[in-house]
């Protein structure tokens, strides 16, 4: 628990600072005392079972879930000034693949913030969106509609999308899921120039066997934070057991203790 | 037609076509976001606002009944909303929850003011578009019915605010994710679109009911999901089959009883069912999914299979029997094939220069040697390559290869010759025949 030791100061001006974050779901804790903070052009994993909370994480992050306690800090400053320098990658499970939109509007998606309220998408938005399509592989796709994509398009569609954010901050919902192994390639390639340039990138990730070639840093998560810092540091037997392993069940237990007294009060 | 009134038929085409397009453009976001019922609900629990609209202000002019069904009808969205997020509904379930409790409370609380009440839940739900022209206001030197000018500023309403918000009702119903990520409120823009349904609903269903309200939010946008492949295409498609059904809606209620001897039927529900064939017609051949559409296509894949049969047939006896001509019908025969389809794919085959045809004996052109060549390296490539990378059983691997060998394009087939390590011979020992590309003609 190395952020825990070294006291994270008040204000940071680390991409993203996590302190003391507590989630809850119809007063069922998810995720407890969560927090950790994360080097200026690092590329991070953060792994653990499924229902440790890992996409809650992300969502609290950015606000999406109400925290029941605790603070998040990008760039030193709370989510909602420095949503520009964020962009993000959802799970492609969580649209509906059959909306009538083509690729490139997907990718235009990404740049409506800067657009702002009420403006439309002009030229110049969607010349940087296919420019954004050329960098993922997948230009010559950008007049179809979505449902006609592969699991690798959507998921490339998204990181173009994601592009065009042109955050300094990423986070990305399993990046890696059901895409086929070139689009592995491909997605981690990007990832690193990324990192290349500077940005900082904090993806879930599943696949134990590829997070030492893949991440420098990682964060082991199961409803709190069993370990983060260096993967060649923290990424090792013991922290795996703790965080896939029997012992976390209690905190299980004590969650569905509160949830059932809160129900029969 | 002879009971055709232009000024009286005219208004009411013109108001019956402005409410569905008004209907149908909200009703596009409803489809898209899953909640089609919304608008359904909406127009029933309207009722007790309604009523308590009249109770207070002891009239029936419009405006007061307006602002009370348009917050009951935002107070539906909200606590459907709440039933949902806070008990363990679903969306279907806590709409159903809310808009019966609403619906009986308004219908108690007219009974229970029944003397005082003018209110006919009948018409609420059934409405009265063949009335609306008797009701007029006047602008400037125009007489103009009551229910067409109201239900104008609704569709100017509506079109106004997805104009204006397109994209962020694009965004934030495609991915609420990122769109409340990057700030544009996701549960802001649903109240705003839910104001505009419950406006519209409330503003339509004095004059159509509340039925058609429904069939207009759900069934236009929904066939015109079918037709388009783009946000944008979907709205005005929605807008085009709305006012379509509008005018011939009506013009089928005066002229479709008359054939059989009756007085004119249901503006209302007539419209209804015309949007509901054009929905049927969609279904059936819509160019993507279509059934009929997808019934044809399956007929075209099953003649070029055959004819993909027909060459690779030829081009085996050839090189088994070394004979380069067949009767025609001894290979139907050994294909088992209808005559019919028979005929036409050979017709097809001609035309295309593949095969040559010499009294009723058939054999391959240049041309046909080429297709049944590569056809036939597909088949036995995979027959190899489900043999030894599949590990199928050999009995199995024929009636398998006979299948994908349709569908093996170049690049398929450069594959599979790599990954069975470039051996040249098939499981049966026959060759596998090189690649042929186009014939270059002098």
């Amino acid at each position: 628990m190395q952020s825990l030791d070294n006291e994270t100061p008040a204000i940071s001006d680390a991409p993203l600072c996590v302190q003391d974050l507590t989630v809850a779901y119809h007063r069922k804790p998810v995720l407890w005392d969560v927090g950790f903070e994360i080097p200026r052009g690092s590329l991070v994993g953060i792994i653990g079972p499924n229902g440790a909370g890992k996409s809650t994480l992300l969502k609290a992050i950015m606000g999406i879930v109400p925290l029941a306690s605790g603070r998040v800090q990008i760039f030193g400053k709370p989510y909602r000034k420095s949503r520009e320098s964020v962009g993000y990658v959802p799970q492609k499970e969580s649209v509906d693949w059959d909306f009538p939109v083509t690729v490139l509007d997907v990718v235009t998606m990404g740049l409506y913030k800067k657009i702002g309220w009420c403006r439309p998408v002009g030229v110049k938005h969607r010349t940087l969106a296919l420019q954004a399509l050329e960098s993922v592989g997948i230009a010559d796709l950008a007049n179809r509609q979505i449902s006609e994509l592969s699991g690798g398009q959507q998921q490339r569609t998204f990181l173009a999308r994601a592009l065009v954010q042109d955050a300094n901050l990423y986070l990305m919902d399993e990046p890696f899921a059901a895409v086929d192994a070139a689009t592995e390639n491909a997605i981690i390639s990007m990832l690193r120039t990324m990192k290349a340039n500077g940005r900082t990138t904090l993806v879930i990730h599943h696949d134990l066997q590829t997070v030492p070639a893949y991440f420098d840093h990682v964060i082991l998560l199961n409803m709190r934070v069993v370990a983060d810092g260096p993967v060649e540091k923290v990424f090792n037997e013991d922290n795996l057991n703790k965080t896939y392993g029997g012992r976390l069940t209690l905190l299980d237990e004590v969650s569905e203790a509160m949830r059932r007294r809160e129900r029969s009060l | 037609m002879n009971s055709f009134n232009w000024q009286l038929d005219g208004w009411i085409i013109l108001t019956a076509a402005v409410c569905a397009v008004a209907c149908s453009l909200v009703g596009n976001f409803l489809v898209l976001r899953r909640m089609s019922m919304l608008g359904d609900a909406i127009t029933h629990a309207v009722l007790p606002g309604l009523a308590v609209a009249f109770v207070v202000t002891e009239s029936r002019s419009s405006f007061p009944m307006f602002v009370g069904a348009a917050v009951v009808g935002l107070c539906t969205a909200f606590f459907t909303e709440w039933i949902r997020t806070s008990g363990r509904v679903d969306e279907g379930a806590s709409l159903g929850v809310v808009f019966t409790t609403l619906f009986a409370l308004g219908l108690v609380l007219i009974v229970h003011w029944i003397d005082r009440v003018d209110l006919d839940a009948n018409c609420v739900l059934y409405g009265s578009i063949e009335l609306t022209p008797l009701e007029t206001v006047q602008i400037l030197s125009f007489h103009v019915p009551r229910a067409f000018l109201i239900l104008s500023i609704v569709l100017g309403l509506n079109t106004l605010a997805i104009v204006c918000f397109y994209k962020e009702l694009k965004l934030a119903s495609f991915d609420s994710g990122l769109a409340s990520s990057v700030g544009f409120s996701p549960a802001i823009i649903h109240y705003a679109l839910m104001t505009l349904v419950a406006i519209t609903a409330v503003a339509s269903f004095e004059s159509v009911g509340s039925v058609l309200v429904v069939a207009m939010m759900v069934v236009p946008p929904a066939t015109a999901f079918l037709l388009t492949r783009r946000l944008s295409q979907m709205l005005i498609v929605s807008a085009l089959i709305a006012s379509l059904s509008g005018i011939f809606g009506h013009l089928s209620a005066i002229a479709i009883p008359s054939w059989f001897g009756f007085r004119s039927t249901s503006t209302a529900g007539m419209m209804a069912v015309t949007a509901g064939l054009l929905f049927m017609l969609a279904a059936m051949f819509a160019p993507r999914g279509g059934i009929v559409i997808r019934m044809w296509h399956q007929i075209l894949l099953g003649l070029h299979i055959l004819a993909d049969d027909i060459v690779a047939l030829l081009y085996r006896v050839e090189e088994k029997q070394a004979r380069t001509e067949s009767e025609a019908h001894w290979i139907r025969e050994v294909l088992l094939c209808n005559r019919l389809a028979f005929m036409a794919v050979k017709r097809w085959l001609l035309l295309r220069g593949e095969l040559s045809i010499e009294g009723n004996k058939l054999s391959l052109t240049e041309q046909g040697h080429l297709r049944a060549q590569n056809l036939v390296r597909s088949h036995r490539l995979w027959e190899q390559y489900l043999l030894d990378e599949v590990g199928l059983d050999p009995s199995r691997i024929h009636p398998q290869a006979e299948k994908m060998e349709h569908y093996t394009d170049k690049s398929l087939r450069q594959k599979l010759h790599q990954a069975i390590d470039n051996q040249e011979v098939d499981p049966h020992g026959s060759p596998i025949p090189v690649e042929r590309s186009k014939i270059h003609k002098d």
